[in-house]
C-alpha cells in the first residue's frame, strides 16, 4: 500500500498543501458541467505533471481507473443526457442530439480534470507524512489520524493474511471440493475469515499501542515534524490559480453551466 | 575507572505493590488471577514463572493498564505502581507482548520506535538519538525508513523491545520476549535488555518458562499458582534451591530437575524403515503476489522422511525453515529439484503432494503452523478439535472419544468451551498441536510445538509424539527446543543461511 | 495414540456468574473502537476501490435503463452503516466510512478528491438516522434505516454535482429512488447481518455489539487440575 515514491518537486511538498489544491480543483470543477472550464484546468494540470516524478508506467497504472470510466460516462451521456438542439438520433429512451453530445464531451473532460490531480498528488504521498501533516498542520486529533495510520499498516498485511489463511484452510482438510459453488464458498469463508482476523489485529493493535503509552489525553509530541513552508503556500496559490482560470475562462466563452441553477 | 555513562539521566525505577489483587475476563467463570500479594521494589529485576494458563500475561497487562474496562472483566482488591493506578501510570511502564506479530504500529523501522517516546512527550530533538541507541542495542541493524512489513519474526521480537526501551520507562514487562528466536538471538535480547534497565535504574519483569536462560541474570523469582496467589517467591538462589522440588512438579522449568521424558529406544529397523518422503534437490521458496516465479529461501536439500522417525529441522531465524516445513506438508509447491511421496505415504495417490486434494491431505499430512491463530477456523476448542475427525468422515462416537482424550491429555479439557482466540499464548499452542493429533496422519509437519509450553504440558506432548512415532507416524519438526531435539530426535537437518543444509545426527 | 483415558466431559458448568451487567454507556471513543473503525474503514475501502474498478462495466449494463445505476451506489456505502453498528459512539458512521473513502482514494480512484467529500456526506447520512435513536438502539430496523439515509444522502450528492446532473428529471428521481433502496439492502441489511457474524466468532469481544449477540466462553467451575 506504501507507494514507492520518488524525490521529486511535489513529493516534498506538504501532503496537506497537496490535499488543498486537489480539493480546490475538484470543487471548482464540480460547480459547473461544462467543456470549457475542464478542459482549460486540464491542459494546466498537464503542464504541472512534468514536475510529479511518476514514470510514465506508474502514471498510466494509477490513472487507469479514470482512463477506464471516461468512455462509460461519455456512452451514458450520450444516449440519456439532457437533449437540446438537433436531434441525430432517437429510440426509444434513447435520444442523442447535439446538446446531449456536447454534454458528453464535457462530463468526460471533467472526470479526467477532477481525477487526475487527485491520483498524481496521493500517489507522492507517503500515507504516514499526510499523518503527521493532518495532526500537526491541520490539527486533527492526534488519536484519531494515528489510530487511522495503524489500521491502514493492517490491511496492508492483507495478501499475506490470505495466503496464509488459504494455507491453512488445505491442512485443516476444508480447502477445496464442491465445484464452482463450493469455491464461491470458500472465497466468501476466506473474505469473511480476512476480516475477521484484522479486527482481532485490531483490538490486540489497540492494546500494543496503548502498551506503549497511547491514547492518554496528555499532549504528546511527533518525532517527525510538518512544516507549512513558503513553497506549500505557493503550491496552494497555483492550484487556487488554476480553479481561477478554469471558472473565468468558462464564463468569459459563455460556457458556465451552474450545477445547482 | 568507572565506564562512562551512556545515556542521560537514570529513570527511577517504579514500585509495583499487590495486594489481594485478582483479575476475572468477561465470559469466564474462574479468574484469571486471584488472591496476589506483591511488593516489588524500584529498580529489581523479576523473574516471573508459573504453568501455562496461570495468568501471567494478564498480570502484565494488568501492570501495563491495558487490560480494559469493567467491561472487559471484573478486578478485585488493588494493584499500584508508585502508588497510582496503572491506567494512570500509562508511559511510565512499557511493555512487550507475548505476540511480536501484532505489535508494529507504524509503516518504518524508526517511526515505529519513536512511537512510544512522542506518546511520553519526548522532546523531538531527543527522540532520534534514542531511536538509534535502542536499535543498536537490541542489535537490529537497519535503516530507520526500512518497512516493518519486510521483517521476520524474530526481527520484529527485537523492533517491539527497541520500541520499549527508547521510552525509558521505569517499568519494563516483557512477555516471552524470546519465545521465536533462535539460540544466539535470545542472548543477544536478553543482554540487550539487561543493558537497558541496568542503565536506566528500571525496575524488570520477565516472563520466560525456560528459567536457564535469565536465572544468573535476576535478582528475585515470582511463581504464580493457577490456583490463585503465589507458589513460590523470593530471591533467585533461595527459590531455585530450596523449592526446585516443588516448583518442578507444578510444571516450572528448573535446570535439576528437567521432565522425565520417554525412553526412545533407537528402532531397530531405524536407518532401513520405510521412506515416506523424499526430497531430491529441493528448493523451496513462497510466490509473491502477483508473480511467477518463487522467491527461493533455501535450495539443494537432500532429505528422507521415514515411518516412525522425528526429524528436527534447526537453524538461525529467516533461514527457511517454515517455508520447508510447508512445501514438505504439500501447502507449498516446491520452487526447484523433487519432492516424491512414496506409495506408502500417498496410497493411491499421485507422488506430488502439493497436488493432492485438501481433504485427501488430512489422513497423510497433518501440519501445525508457526502462528496458530492462523489455523483456528471454529468458535469453540471443541468444535475446533472436531473439524479434523468430522472432515475425514469418522462416526460421532469416535469423533467425541478422540477429541476428550486430546482435551484431557493437553490439559484443555477445563477451555472445551471457550473461544480459541482467547486462551493464553501456551494453550494456543497446545491447541493447534491437538488439532493435526486428531486426525492421526502418517506424517506430521510441526512448525516450533513447544514453544510458550511449561515442563509438563511439554512432556506430556513428547510422551504423546513418542506414542505417535511407535506406531510408526513419521514426524518433521521445526524448532529452536534443543531439549526438544535431544529428547525425540533422530535425525536432525540444520539450515545455514544463504547456503544448503548441514545434516548430522541430533 | 492407543493409550486408553479416562476423559469426564466437562460440562458442568451452572454457577456461573452472568456477566453482562448494565454499565452506564461511556460516549468516549476507548483506543480500540479507534483502532478497529480504522481497520473496519480500510478494509472497505479496498472493497471500494474493487467495486469503483466494477462499477464502471456495470453501470454500462445499465445504461439502457437510465436512473437504474443508483442501485450500484450502495456498494460505497455499507462502511458506515457497519462501523455505525459496531463502534456504537457518536461520529462512528461518519468516520468510518471517511476512513474507506480516502482509502479507495489512495489506491486511486476516477473521482479523485469528490470521494472524500461523497464520504463525508454518505456518512453524515448514516450517522443522522443513528444520532435520531440517541445511539441506544441497534436493531435491524434502525440498521435498514441508516442505510436508506446514506442513499438519500448519495442520491442527492450524485443527481446535483455528477455526471447524473445531466440527466433528465425523470432519470434524476429513478436514481434517487434506486440509490435509497440499494442503501437499505446493501448497507442495511448486509452490515447488520456482517455484524452479526463477526459477533458470533467473538472477534467482537471487546464492544458491547459483540457481547450481545456473541458466545460467552462458559467454563466449568472446577480447578484446571
Ligand atoms: N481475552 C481473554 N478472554 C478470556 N479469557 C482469557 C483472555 N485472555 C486470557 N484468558 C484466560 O485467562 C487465563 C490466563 O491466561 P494468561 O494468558 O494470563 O496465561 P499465561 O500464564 O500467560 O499462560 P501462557 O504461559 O500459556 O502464556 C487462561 O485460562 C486464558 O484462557
Ligand atoms: N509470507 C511470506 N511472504 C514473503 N516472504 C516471506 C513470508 N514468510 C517469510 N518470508 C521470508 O522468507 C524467508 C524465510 O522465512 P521462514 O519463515 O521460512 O524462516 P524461518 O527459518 O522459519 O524463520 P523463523 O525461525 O524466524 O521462524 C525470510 O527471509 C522471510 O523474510
Ligand atoms: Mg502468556
Ligand atoms: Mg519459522
Amino acid at each position: 500500500m506504501t507507494p514507492e515514491i520518488r524525490p521529486s518537486a511535489i513529493a516534498g511538498v506538504n501532503p496537506v498543501a497537496k490535499l488543498a489544491v486537489a480539493l480546490v480543483i475538484s470543487c471548482a470543477l464540480m460547480l459547473s458541467i461544462d467543456w470549457v472550464s475542464a478542459a482549460v484546468a486540464l491542459a494546466l494540470e498537464a503542464v504541472l505533471l512534468a514536475w510529479c516524478g511518476l514514470s510514465a508506467r506508474q502514471f498510466w497504472l494509477r490513472t487507469a481507473p479514470v482512463w477506464i470510466a471516461v468512455p462509460f460516462a461519455v456512452l451514458t451521456t450520450v444516449l440519456y443526457g439532457q437533449d437540446s438542439g438537433a436531434v441525430l438520433f432517437s429510440a426509444g429512451f434513447v435520444s442523442v442530439t447535439e446538446g446531449s453530445v456536447a454534454l458528453a464531451l464535457a462530463i468526460g473532460l471533467r472526470i479526467l480534470a477532477i481525477g487526475i490531480p487527485g491520483i498524481v498528488l496521493l500517489a507522492t504521498t507517503d500515507p504516514t507524512d499526510l499523518g503527521d501533516g493532518l495532526a500537526q498542520v491541520l490539527r486533527l486529533p492526534a488519536r484519531f489520524v494515528l489510530g487511522a495510520l495503524a489500521g491502514l499498516r493492517l490491511v496492508g498485511m492483507f495478501i499475506d493474511d490470505w495466503q496464509s489463511l488459504a494455507l491453512a484452510r488445505r491442512a485443516r482438510g476444508v480447502g477445496d471440493g464442491g465445484g464452482l459453488r463450493g469455491r464461491a464458498r470458500r472465497f466468501g469463508g476466506l473474505a469473511f475469515a480476512l476480516l475477521v482476523l484484522s479486527v482481532r489485529r485490531g483490538s490486540k493493535l489497540a492494546t500494543a499501542m496503548e502498551a506503549r503509552g497511547f491514547g492518554s489525553d496528555e499532549p504528546r509530541t511527533w518525532a517527525r515534524e510538518s512544516v507549512f513552508g513558503v513553497r506549500d503556500t505557493l503550491v496552494v496559490l497555483i492550484g487556487a490559480a488554476i480553479a481561477a482560470a478554469a471558472i473565468s475562462a468558462a464564463v468569459l466563452a459563455g460556457t458556465w453551466r451552474f450545477v445547482l441553477a | 575507572m568507572p565506564a562512562p555513562r551512556r545515556r542521560g539521566p537514570a529513570v527511577t525505577g517504579a514500585r509495583v505493590t499487590a495486594s489481594g489483587w485478582g483479575w476475572r475476563h468477561a465470559g469466564r467463570s474462574r479468574p484469571a488471577v486471584s488472591g496476589l500479594d506483591l511488593d516489588i521494589r524500584p529498580g529489581e529485576r523479576v523473574l516471573m514463572l508459573g504453568p501455562s494458563g496461570a495468568g501471567k500475561s494478564t498480570l502484565m497487562h494488568a501492570l501495563a493498564g491495558v487490560l480494559g474496562d469493567d467491561e472487559d472483566g471484573d478486578e478485585t482488591g488493588e494493584l499500584l505502581i508508585d502508588g497510582r493506578r496503572p491506567s494512570a501510570s500509562r508511559g511510565r511502564v512499557g511493555l512487550v507482548l507475548q505476540d511480536p506479530d501484532s505489535q508494529v504500529v507504524l509503516a518504518r523501522v524508526g517511526d515505529d520506535v519513536a512511537f512510544g517516546c512522542e506518546n511520553r512527550a519526548v522532546p523531538r530533538a531527543e527522540i532520534w538519538p534514542r531511536v538509534g541507541r535502542a536499535l543498536a542495542d537490541v542489535g537490529l541493524d537497519l535503516p530507520l525508513r526500512h518497512p516493518t512489513s519486510a521483517l521476520s519474526g524474530g526481527q520484529k521480537q527485537r523492533l517491539a523491545l527497541a520500541g520499549v526501551l527508547a521510552m525509558r520507562p521505569g517499568l519494563v514487562l516483557l512477555d516471552e520476549p524470546t519465545a521465536n528466536l533462535d539460540p544466539d538471538g535470545v542472548v543477544e535480547v536478553r543482554d540487550a535488555a539487561l543493558r537497558s534497565v541496568e542503565a536506566s535504574g528500571a525496575t524488570l519483569i520477565v516472563i520466560e518458562h525456560r528459567v536457564a536462560v535469565w536465572q544468573h541474570v535476576v535478582d528475585r523469582i515470582v511463581v504464580l499458582d493457577p490456583a490463585g496467589g503465589i507458589l513460590a517467591d523470593g530471591p533467585t538462589d533461595s527459590v531455585l534451591s530450596a523449592e526446585a522440588e516443588r516448583l518442578a512438579a507444578a510444571g516450572v522449568w528448573i535446570p535439576r530437575f528437567p521432565p522425565a521424558t520417554p525412553d526412545r529406544r533407537p528402532r531397530s529397523d531405524g536407518p532401513s524403515a520405510e521412506v515416506l518422503l523424499s526430497a531430491d534437490d529441493l528448493a523451496v521458496g513462497r510466490v509473491p503476489f502477483a508473480r511467477k516465479q518463487a522467491v527461493v529461501v533455501a535450495h539443494g536439500l537432500d532429505l528422507a522422511l521415514r515411518a516412525g522417525t522425528a526429524t528436527a529441522l534447526t537453524g538461525p531465524n529467516g533461514t527457511g525453515k517454515s517455508t520447508l516445513a510447508l512445501t514438505l506438508a504439500g501447502l507449498l509447491a516446491p520452487a526447484g529439484g523433487r519432492l516424491t511421496a512414496t506409495d506408502a505415504l500417498a496410497a493411491g495417490l499421485g507422488p506430488a503432494p502439493h497436488r493432492w486434494r485438501s481433504r485427501d491431505l488430512l489422513a497423510r499430512i497433518g501440519t501445525v503452523f508457526q502462528d496458530p491463530e492462523h489455523q483456528f477456523l471454529a468458535g469453540t476448542v471443541r468444535a475446533e478439535l472436531t473439524i479434523g475427525p468430522r472432515a475425514l468422515g469418522l462416526g460421532g462416537a469416535e469423533q467425541t472419544e478422540r477429541v476428550d482424550a486430546l482435551l484431557h491429555r493437553l490439559r484443555l479439557d477445563h477451555l472445551a468451551d471457550a473461544n480459541p482466540f482467547t486462551l493464553s499464548g501456551g494453550e494456543k499452542r497446545r491447541l493447534s498441536v491437538a488439532t493435526v493429533l486428531a486426525t492421526r496422519p502418517r506424517l506430521l509437519v510441526l512448525d516450533e510445538p513447544t514453544f510458550g509450553q511449561d515442563s509438563r504440558t511439554w512432556a506430556e506432548l513428547v510422551r504423546l509424539l513418542a506414542e505417535l512415532l511407535d506406531t510408526g507416524t513419521a514426524v518433521l519438526t521445526v524448532t529452536h527446543d534443543e531439549q526438544f531435539v535431544a529428547a525425540l530426535a533422530d535425525a536432525r537437518l540444520t539450515l545455514v543461511p544463504g547456503t544448503g543444509p548441514a545434516s548430522g545426527a541430533p | 495414540m492407543h493409550a486408553s483415558i479416562n476423559t469426564q466431559p466437562s460440562r458442568t458448568s451452572s454457577a456461573t456468574t452472568p456477566f453482562t451487567s448494565r454499565k452506564p454507556r461511556v460516549l468516549k471513543w476507548r483506543v480500540v473502537d479507534i483502532v478497529v473503525a480504522s481497520v473496519i474503514g480500510v478494509a472497505s475501502g479496498v472493497i471500494f476501490w474493487a467495486w469503483g474498478l466494477a462499477w464502471s462495466p456495470l453501470s454500462a449494463l445499465l445504461a439502457f435503463t437510465p436512473g437504474l445505476e443508483g442501485l450500484l451506489a450502495g456498494g460505497w456505502l455499507f462502511a458506515g452503516v457497519l462501523g455505525g453498528l459496531i463502534i456504537r459512539k457518536p461520529g462512528a458512521a461518519v468516520y468510518t466510512e471517511v476512513v474507506a473513502a480516502v482509502v479507495s482514494m489512495l489506491i486511486g480512484t476516477q473521482w479523485g478528491f469528490s470521494t472524500l467529500i461523497w464520504g463525508v456526506v454518505e456518512g453524515l447520512g448514516a450517522e443522522i438516522v443513528l444520532a435520531l435513536f440517541l445511539y441506544a438502539n441497534w436493531r435491524l430496523g434502525v440498521a435498514l434505516l441508516a442505510g436508506a439515509g446514506a442513499g438519500i444522502a448519495v442520491g442527492l450528492l450524485d443527481t446535483t454535482f455528477t455526471s447524473y446532473a445531466a440527466l433528465d428529471i425523470g432519470p434524476k428521481i429513478v436514481y434517487l429512488v434506486s440509490a435509497v433502496v440499494s442503501g437499505t439492502v446493501l448497507a442495511g441489511l448486509l452490515s447488520w447481518l456482517a455484524v452479526r457474524g463477526l459477533a458470533r466468532t467473538g472477534a467482537l469481544s471487546r464492544f458491547a455489539a459483540g457481547r450481545e449477540s456473541g458466545p460467552t466462553d462458559r467454563v466449568d467451575t472446577q480447578p484446571a487440575r
